[in-house]
């Protein structure tokens, strides 16, 4: 910035609140309640986060089922400095975790010092936060799950 | 609804029976998705111009030297064109309302608008387009097209290098411009 330069801070803000639908909406009661869930398909296999609807025939699905809330890191990226706004107010790793139980990935942090610390195929389990609303944010994030 | 029904559609209901810990809990029925973008706006040379005249109480466009036409506020170039432009014209601080809208829905963090208030397409005289502002002082239901209004400044000692100097436009009483002149002033 030179000296003297005329600026002046601008900001977007959108307070959005949506309507789940009860799909959506089980799946953050659950949260709140301190279980994941996810949606079984005809074929048997479970989506978590649970939709509405068959991704392959769109069909409306309707049975929920619980989930673990360990599993498994399928893919990640780390995040060296945690920006404005976002949950976490240090480096974190962004991963796509498969839960226990369910057959595609769910998009979290790991809550980890460093990158040597990640590895594709970790364990990890979910940290609940003590005071839940029905938000992603319920989990704090997941953190590593020591070998048993 | 009339005519084109939406047909309805079928549900299932969802069977959370296997899930223990949600029967009979009071549901999630919506959730808070706030997006919030923080920038630090830098004007450039041509908006620093107009904005430090704003200090003066006074009002400058450019002017393109190829068409004639007077852009305010000022963006450095023709916006129909791309051509640059460097030439500073001093407008007056009235013209007359070219369209506006009526809101009668509070806008979260706009306290100061009190409802139901007008905003307007405002052509300032020798203006070739038309620039946002709030037209009070008259009844929101008197703002028409046409309706001719000047600049209510704030007071001398609380200019600052801002667009803000000008609280809002009211009326001045003029006649009206006619229909068929309005729009696009000298037609731009």
């Amino acid at each position: 910035m030179t000296e003297g330069e005329l600026w002046a801070p601008l900001t977007l803000e959108y307070p959005f609140t949506r309507t789940t639908g009860p799909v959506i909406g089980a799946f953050l009661t659950g949260l709140r309640e301190g279980v994941l869930c996810g949606i079984r398909r005809p074929d048997g296999s479970v989506l978590v986060p649970p939709v509405e609807y068959d991704p392959e025939t769109a069909e409306p699905l309707a049975e929920m089922v619980p989930v673990a809330d360990t599993g498994e890191v399928v893919t990640w990226t780390w995040t060296s400095e945690a920006r404005d706004h976002q949950p976490w107010d240090r480096p974190f790793a962004w991963a796509m975790v498969k839960l226990d139980g369910a057959d595609t990935p769910l998009l979290h942090a790991v809550l980890v010092d460093d990158p040597s610390q990640m590895r594709t195929g970790m364990r990890v389990r979910a940290r609940w936060r003590d005071e839940r609303e029905g938000h992603v944010r319920d989990i704090e994030g997941f953190v590593p799950e020591p070998p048993s | 609804m009339t005519g084109s029904e939406v047909p309805p559609i079928d549900l299932p209901d969802l069977d959370v029976s296997a899930i223990e810990a949600i029967e009979g809990v009071e549901p999630v029925r919506s959730v808070r998705t706030p997006i919030r973008l923080d920038y630090r706006y830098v004007p450039g040379r041509a908006a620093v111009t107009y904005l430090e005249a704003m200090a003066e109480k006074r009002i400058l466009g450019q002017r393109d030297p190829d068409t004639g036409h007077v852009f305010v506020p000022p963006r450095g170039v023709n916006p129909a064109s791309g051509r640059v432009l460097d030439e500073f014209v001093e407008l007056p601080d009235r013209g007359h309302v070219g369209s506006f809208c009526i809101t009668n829905v509070p806008i979260p963090g706009r306290d100061d608008l009190s409802l139901p208030y007008a905003s307007c397409w405002i052509f300032l005289d020798g203006a070739d387009i038309g620039f946002l502002g709030l037209v009070a002082g008259c009844d929101p239901d008197e703002v028409r097209l046409g309706m001719r209004v000047a600049a209510k400044w704030k007071p001398d000692d609380e200019l600052t290098a801002s667009a803000e100097n000008i609280r809002w436009w009211e009326p001045t009483g003029e006649p009206d411009m006619p229909l068929d002149e309005i729009r696009g002033g000298r037609g731009a």
